[in-house]
């Protein structure tokens, strides 16, 4: 717990706030060292641990990938290029799964998606108060270490997915395919105004249950950890109850862990199916 | 939680995390195992191709080994023909020779018969001259008498 968290509200709180790093209100260039003052940077402003984690955790996959692709043998694979091998391998079943038309830019699109959020999400596995801490004495006000509990990140994928969306329906269908798809269905032509509400909903749910469904599994994770961490840290004291919550916290926290790591790769693995899915709609003249 | 300037930080950061897998990751890798896959379809097409020349190999040596036999066989019944052929003149030559050496043998015989004969003869006309002498109580002029004693010659013979 930090030190300036004193209730419980105020313990959450400062786990749940990123450090945000923009124009305060004094004028000057800074970091956010309320929430209120966070919220009042509007939107100029660059959450600077999702920020830095994600390229963290992002570049750490992108090299290690890298380093295999670049001294890959066809020989007998060993350790880390096995692993790689694998992991495309298994991305690559995936997408041959769920995605008909030809394009070689899902199927590394897919692997980013799953690795990159699968290591955000993993994040989630660090005890929260870890890092905030040393966040702490370091003179950082505060630091959310799971990328994926910003909604900014989930949304940033999600939109970039979209635009994919958008683009490939281009593509593929034409202009006027696309805004056909849009308006001319399922009603015909008359019904235009009531196709076109129904296709739109249907297109902007894509990104946004994308989003939403990320956010909100690892944000509602994240929430739980902070509240079993709660338990014990709040009335940890030399009474039996305060024992007793103390030795709950540890095994709630290790039963919630394991069962986190099932969540944290199911919601990689799901984002980048759905993806998939998208773009393999994009890609079909009709769905 | 407030939705900021990050979204789209985080939009082009993924742009390009999803580019850099695109241009260095995922192709090397892709064609390595494209490759290994080829190499080991290829090992097992040699390895199929292997058997199969295997067979035609031991199909192939059974044949031979069948003609070979055959060969041998016959070798051997025309060796055997060969020798009872060579018996067979052998004997034929071996009754020739003996035939002749009978013929000889038997001409000899004859000689020696005829030469007895005329041995005889000669003695026998010798003995009849001499007992007709001996009855006559004279000599018997030999030249005198040849042509009586040729004829009792030739009879006697």
């Amino acid at each position: 717990m930090s030190s300036e968290a004193h209730t419980s509200a105020e313990y959450i709180k400062h786990h749940l706030q990123n450090l945000t790093y923009g124009h305060l209100q004094n004028g000057t260039w800074g970091i956010a060292h309320t929430p209120e003052e966070a919220k009042a940077m509007g939107f100029w402003a660059l959450n600077l641990d999702t920020f830095l984690m994600s390229l963290l955790l992002g570049t750490i996959i992108m090299f290690v990938f890298h380093r295999a692709a670049k001294s890959i043998s066809t020989g007998t694979p060993s350790g880390l290029q096995n692993f790689c091998e694998w992991a495309i391998e298994f991305i690559d079943t995936s997408v041959r799964g769920s995605f008909t038309a030809k394009n070689d830019m899902i199927a590394p699109l897919a692997l980013t998606i799953f690795f990159w959020v699968f290591a955000m999400n993993l994040m989630d596995l660090l005890p929260v108060d870890y890092v905030p801490m040393l966040m702490h004495e370091l003179g950082v006000p505060f630091f959310k270490v799971v990328p994926s509990t910003d909604p900014n990140a989930t949304f940033g994928m999600a939109i970039g997915v979209f635009l994919l969306v958008l683009y490939y329906s281009i593509k593929m269908k034409g202009l006027g395919g696309f805004a056909g798809e849009l308006t001319l269905q399922p009603f015909g032509k008359w019904g235009m105004p009531v196709n076109l509400l129904l296709e739109g909903v249907n297109l902007i749910a894509k990104p946004i249950s994308l989003a939403l469904r990320l956010f909100g599994n690892m944000y509602a994770g994240e929430m739980i950890f902070i509240l079993i961490a709660l338990m014990g840290g709040a009335w940890a004291g030399a009474t039996l109850g305060g024992a007793t919550l103390y030795g709950s916290q540890i095994l709630l926290s290790l039963g919630w862990a394991i069962f986190h790591i099932l969540i944290v790769t199911l919601q990689a693995f799901i984002f980048m199916t759905l993806t998939v899915v998208y773009m393999d709609m994009a890609h079909q003249e009709h769905h | 939680m407030n939705i900021n300037a990050t979204l789209l930080a985080q939009t082009i950061m993924f742009a390009l995390f999803v580019w850099f897998c695109m241009k260095f990751v995922w192709p090397p890798i892709m064609a390595a195992l494209e490759q290994r896959k080829k190499h080991i379809a290829d090992g097992l097409a040699d390895a199929e191709r292997a058997k199969h020349d295997l067979e035609l190999a031991s199909k192939r040596s059974a044949e031979l080994l069948r003609e070979a036999k055959e060969k041998v066989s016959e070798i051997v019944a025309s060796g055997e023909k060969r020798a009872s052929e060579i018996v067979e003149t052998a004997k034929t030559q071996a009754k020739v020779e003996g035939d002749r050496i009978i013929a000889g043998a038997k001409a000899e015989i004859d000689q020696e018969v005829f030469r007895a004969k005329e041995q005889l003869r000669t003695q026998v006309s010798a003995i009849a001259l001499a007992g007709a002498s001996k009855i006559l109580g004279r000599e018997i002029d030999a030249k005198a008498h040849s042509d009586l004693l040729d004829k009792l010659v030739a009879e006697i013979k």
